[in-house]
């Protein structure tokens, strides 16, 4: 049994992939005020919602306004709803509906650059949304200058966390319909258990545990200490671990769709 | 550049242990223009995969132009321009936008691309249609478009499955113009087709398949004359069997197709006077085609 290799199916070099990120950028700019709009009102309305209505009742949190404290976990989640949803519908209907893939490999790109500039595509959008978001709340006063620019580094890192996540999903789903078992069994209870709406400090120890392996928490406890203007602790780790969390299932995605694309 | 485009050498293929592509083996040569004819699910478009290297063979060796695939399918696919057979063009898209796009695939630069567009339009005839989004254009220049987008890393094998599958006459005939203007330039094409007509006015050579196997190989007159040699009657209406009947002492191969009657015959005005009595029948007198080395071959007509 000849089997395709998973070193032909690699990105082929190291700017392969740019011309797939230029192609979604072309097809973005073309609704880029409606996509921008959408973006950014579901965060900015749980923002606003949240933090004003809850933020009454709630008080201070961990030594702050509780909108002040909402801010990180809503770039954090921002970042990471957008490049998981950029991957699994639209880098999904690319792969399958669109045909657009299939365009691409009659060309000199290999697998890889082209799932390299996918992912590369949702951290990007993960970053418009991260980032204005943070424009906004530091209008608005809940965002500390100059140290919320740390915080854009590690908002492009989730992006790639969360596209490379995604793209194993996109890898194994038959159809548009497993997508929303991803997003109600994982994302979501990502948000609560990874402390972006409240701390993980008040949830039991063993969940404390979970939290602490899932990306997300990485993620928030990177965003949140820039966002607040304090230091921030562990920085090698949460770095680390989100990297594995991006190159791993990167990897996985590449092996599972050579299996389903090419057989 | 070898003196060969494609080298296909025992090549097998199975799905669930059904085999798709069966020891085959063929060679095209540069410059010709070659024709892989046969039904729906002889295994041609599978064929194409493996050619791109998109579709991994079970054993047998693969080379295209001077390439082994699939290990090396990325470098093979760097000189092969791909009609697809459903159109992948971004229908969002302007034509201009479209090709810039693919160019970028091939890593041409803007200033590579734009060099070489004007010249594509002009090739496609889509000069006055630069800058329209697909969405607006006809089924025929999306196809010249697609083809078009093919010719922008100036490749020298071109692999179409289908080119004109779905297409009107007059847009097919266009299609056929400017393919055989490509091959006066020179470039080696391999196209899949199930028109028989398209077969034997391109093709310089073709293969026939069934089932994945090979049943026949040559140029298409060849393959006429070796196979059938003589000029065919079709007989429509009246009852096939008694019909059979009075022509069969005139007749060297008759073969029944639906409600349709293939008379092979030396003689055809014997045939002709034999059915003279019988009514509500059509005849139609023509020379023999590549249609009916198919059904020699296979025993039934070619179906879409």
């Amino acid at each position: 049994m000849m089997r395709m290799t998973y070193g032909a199916a690699m990105p082929a070099n190291a700017s392969n992939w740019v011309a797939v990120w230029r192609r979604n950028y072309l097809a973005w700019r073309k609704v880029a005020l409606a996509s921008l709009l959408g973006n950014l009102a579901d965060p900015m309305t749980n923002l606003l919602g949240l933090g004003f209505g809850l933020g009454l009742i709630v008080g201070r949190v961990n030594g702050t306004s509780y909108i002040d404290f909402l801010v990180g976990g809503m770039v954090a989640t921002s970042a990471m709803t957008s490049a998981s949803f950029e991957t699994i519908y639209a880098t999904f209907a690319r792969m399958h509906t669109q045909r657009t893939w299939e365009a691409m490999l009659c060309t000199q790109l290999t697998l890889g650059d082209i799932l390299l500039g996918e992912v590369a595509w949702a951290a990007s959008k993960a970053v418009l949304a991260g980032t204005g978001i943070t424009i906004v709340a530091a209008g608005l006063g809940y965002a500390a200058w100059p140290s919320m620019l740390y915080a854009l580094p590690a908002i492009a890192l989730t992006g790639f966390v969360f596209a490379s996540l995604a793209m194993v999903i996109v890898s194994l789903a038959p159809s548009y319909d497993y997508f929303v078992f991803y997003q109600t069994l994982v994302l979501t209870p990502m948000v609560f258990l990874c402390g972006a709406v409240f701390p993980i400090n008040q949830l039991p120890a063993a969940f404390q545990f979970v939290a602490g392996l899932l990306p997300l928490e990485h993620s928030i406890e990177l965003i949140r200490p820039a966002m607040l203007g304090r230091p921030i602790g562990s920085v090698g780790m949460h770095i680390g671990a989100l990297c594995i969390y991006a190159v791993v299932p990167f990897l996985l995605s590449v092996a599972l769709l050579l299996r389903r694309l090419m057989r | 550049m070898s003196s060969v485009a494609i080298d296909f050498a025992a090549v097998n293929k199975s799905y669930r242990g059904k085999a798709v592509v069966n020891e085959l083996a063929f060679t095209v040569a540069a410059g010709e223009c070659f024709g892989l004819l046969g039904p729906n699910g002889a295994g041609k478009s599978t064929i194409v995969r493996m050619i791109l290297g998109m579709v991994p063979p079970d054993s047998g060796q693969i080379t295209v132009l001077g390439k082994q695939v699939p290990a090396h399918a990325r470098l093979a696919r760097a000189g092969v321009g791909v009609v697809p057979q459903f159109d992948n063009l971004e229908n969002e898209f302007t034509v201009r936008e479209n090709l810039l796009v693919f160019g970028r695939y091939f890593g041409m630069n803007a200033g590579e691309i734009g060099a070489v567009i004007p010249s594509l339009l002009e090739f496609a005839r889509l000069e006055s249609k630069a800058d329209a989004r697909v969405a607006e254009l006809s089924g025929g220049m999306k196809r010249r478009l697609v083809l078009a987008r093919a010719l922008i890393n100036d490749p020298h094998l071109l692999v179409m499955d289908e080119p004109t599958t779905g297409l009107d006459p007059h847009a097919r005939h266009l299609i056929w113009e400017r393919l055989r203007a490509l091959l006066a330039r020179g470039k080696t094409i391999l196209l899949t087709t199930h028109f028989m007509e398209e077969a034997e006015r391109l093709c310089d050579r073709l293969c026939v398949l069934e089932e994945g196997r090979k049943i026949a190989e040559g140029e298409p007159q060849a393959l006429i004359i070796e196979q059938i040699g003589c000029d065919v009657m079709e007989i429509y209406g009246g009852k096939p069997q008694e019909s059979i009947e009075l022509i069969r002492p005139y007749a060297q191969r008759i073969e029944l197709s639906g409600e349709t009657i293939f008379c092979y015959a030396p003689d055809l005005e014997q045939v002709r006077k034999q059915l003279r009595g019988a009514v509500g029948l059509r005849l139609l007198e023509r020379p023999p085609n590549l249609e009916d080395v198919f059904l020699r071959l296979t025993g039934r007509e070619i179906e879409i």
